[in-house]
């Protein structure tokens, strides 16, 4: 199992490498020139080679690619252009907007999604069977960004009761400490910023959650729909332990395996998917700030993002298998 | 574990099939007529659209939606534009992207994942290598940065799309290729002298075409979602081009005084993909039952 782990991620590191070889290429192959971006048409020659010179752009290809691989590994993505700050501390300060959003719509999902799945497959071809599938099936077929736009128009346009952009109301939250906000507030015992910033998170949570939302209903269904044929849910029933607690205890626990695995699946999913409903809710993540890097063609600023995002995918992908070996005692590695 | 499920599928077929079946064509019929409806109209745009999608009218600018028989049907956006010719004109596109992406991804994914299983070896491990980078990728993300980078247009943006998605059909397609290389009648071709492309073509790809259609109607709706999505971000379509992504790009700063301007583009983008889904799983259910566990289908 350790073996395995490790094994795994020693394969993360070429994959790794390659992948910032294909950003590296990817940014380069780009028709506009970064400096007269930054500088303006107007600049004269002098002052463009200087800039060249300073950010090393002036440098041949494989040498601007060997520096930039050797200082990314040791954890540096270098200055942005446009903060005119270390990339890391960029991103840093914009990651915690991020986790919370994709926490909290995770959260959503697994509450409303499993046992919905677990009911709908339980009693298959019922209303709730019925009513189940066709949530899966929207919630599947719903752009997460066109929820968000309705759910702006709706809630907030319309009845007014949730606030539709940024994280929190000016002046209410406290001094940050982890730059998690709610929890934050909790930590102050600041109840009215905690409910500020839960007010603020809702509306992209649910419209960042409503793809896995399907997604998990539907696997959690036909996952449950396969284990009520077991062997085990028979003797359970034949015991005489009543419906519920065979579907629950006996049915769920064993359904609910593959579901782990969907959730990691659809993390990279989710991770997309935030950088799109942050831009719908002016959210201040990480998603938001890759849209204004590339707009800027800040060249460390979105190395630096698509690497951290992908770092973390590859990361959360190798959790996830080693949870799924903890979670069923049958898998060995 | 497919040999258990293959067994329980036949222990209560009577009666599973019975109540599966009118369920099915229920599915397989109201997804197949939301699916052709928007072929039609994506087909036929030019002469139904009443007006010219791009022409601006500054007389008549955000009407609000005036019903059938009205000069603006659904209303017309900040510029004058009838929505009702735009979101026309915007399936046509929308539709052709994601065509082209799901047949591109098709071919690309079949055949390395038929190779790759095929031949294994060194062919199959710089295969896999491949589709590992590429995967580490969280969707979109690859899309975004391509498209970020090689800038806007319909070519790049159908090379952004396919970047990702032939990997489903390589991954599936692989695998069965896998256990079909050892069946009998793939050693009968061989020992009667029939080359290696010849039986890939012959023996192999034939048999994966049932489960690579179910995964392409899937990828053709993860496509429609994605374009939308990169052209939202005003990385995908150009601007001038009418699609239901440009659409809803628009319509951003206008949610809160015109309800119109993103109800209707978004509304057509989640039926048809809803239809789209609707017609995969019942394909799938007739086709290829054991893809069933992903949910997704990819």
């Amino acid at each position: 199992m350790t073996g395995y782990l490790l094994r795994r991620l020693a394969g993360t590191v070429p994959v790794l490498v390659l992948i910032s070889l294909l950003v590296f290429l990817l940014i380069h192959a780009a028709p506009g020139d970064p400096t007269l971006m930054l500088l303006g048409e107007e600049t004269n020659a002098a002052e463009i080679a200087k800039a060249k010179a300073r950010w090393g752009l002036d440098q041949p290809l494989y040498v601007q690619y060997w520096k930039f691989l050797t200082t990314v590994a040791a954890g540096d993505f270098g200055k942005s252009f446009k903060y005119a700050e270390p990339v890391t501390s960029v991103i840093r300060s914009r990651l915690p907007a991020t986790i919370e959003l994709a926490f909290f719509a995770i959260v959503i999902a697994t509450v409303l999604a499993i046992p919905l799945g677990v009911w709908a497959g339980a009693r298959p071809n019922s209303w709730i069977d019925n009513l189940g599938t066709t949530c899966g099936l929207f919630g599947i077929s719903m752009p997460s960004f066109w929820l968000a736009i309705m759910l702006i128009l709706l809630l907030a346009g319309v009845l007014n009761i949730l606030p539709t952009s940024g994280r929190s109301t000016y002046g209410i939250a406290g001094p940050e400490q982890t730059g998690f906000y709610i929890l934050d507030s909790v930590m102050q015992k600041n109840w009215r910023a905690v409910w500020d910033a839960l007010s603020h998170l809702f509306l992209p949570a649910l419209a960042l959650g409503v793809n896995m939302l399907g997604i998990l209903m539907r696997v959690t269904r036909s996952s449950i729909l396969e284990v009520m044929n077991e062997d085990y849910v028979r003797t359970a029933r034949a015991k005489g332990l009543r419906e519920k607690k065979v579907v629950w205890r006996h049915v769920s626990s064993n359904a609910l395996i593959p579901v782990i695995t969907v959730v990691g699946l659809e993390l990279g999913t989710l991770l997309s998917g935030s950088i799109i409903v942050e831009t719908v809710f002016a959210w201040p993540g990480g998603g938001s700030l890759l849209i204004t890097a590339l707009n800027a063609r800040d060249y460390p600023l979105v190395t630096g993002l698509v690497l951290t995002y992908t770092t973390a995918f590859v990361g959360i992908n190798l959790i996830i298998d080693g949870l799924y070996a903890v979670v069923d005692p049958r898998i060995r590695y | 574990m497919q040999s258990l499920t293959l067994e329980s599928a036949t222990e209560k077929a009577p009666g599973a099939l019975a109540r599966l079946l009118p369920r099915l064509h229920a599915k397989a019929f109201t997804g197949g007529l939301i699916v052709l409806t928007f072929v039609l109209v994506g087909v036929f745009g030019p002469y139904l659209a009443p007006h010219d999608p791009n022409k601006q009218q500054l007389t008549a600018m955000m009407k609000p939606p005036q019903g059938i028989g009205a000069v603006h049907v659904l209303g017309t956006d900040n510029l004058g534009r009838d929505i009702f010719s735009r979101v026309i004109h915007g399936t046509r596109v929308s539709l052709l992207v994601a065509f082209a992406v799901v047949f591109v991804s098709g071919l690309i994914g079949i055949t390395l994942g038929a190779v790759s299983g095929y031949f294994g070896g060194k062919a199959d491990f710089l295969i896999q290598k491949l589709v590992e980078v590429i995967w580490a990728f969280p969707p979109l993300l690859l899309g975004i940065t391509i498209m970020a980078f090689l800038g806007q247009g319909l070519f790049n943006l159908i090379l952004a799309l396919v970047a990702q998605r032939w990997i489903p059909y390589c991954r599936v397609v692989r695998g069965q290729a896998l256990s079909l290389r050892s069946r009998d009648f793939v050693t009968a071709a061989q020992s009667l002298g029939s080359t290696h492309g010849k039986i890939i073509l012959r023996h192999i790809i034939p048999n994966l075409i049932q489960t690579s259609l179910v995964i392409g109607t899937f990828a053709m709706a993860s496509s429609i979602i994605a374009e939308a999505s990169l052209s939202f971000l005003g990385v995908g379509v150009p601007p001038h081009i009418p699609t239901w992504g440009t659409m809803l790009a628009d319509a951003r700063i206008y949610i809160s005084t015109a309800w119109w301007l993103p109800l209707f583009p978004g509304a057509c983008i989640f039926i048809t993909v809803l239809g789209i889904n609707l017609l995969g799983d019942a394909l799938r259910d007739i086709l290829d039952p054991r893809l069933k566990r992903t949910g997704s289908g990819l």
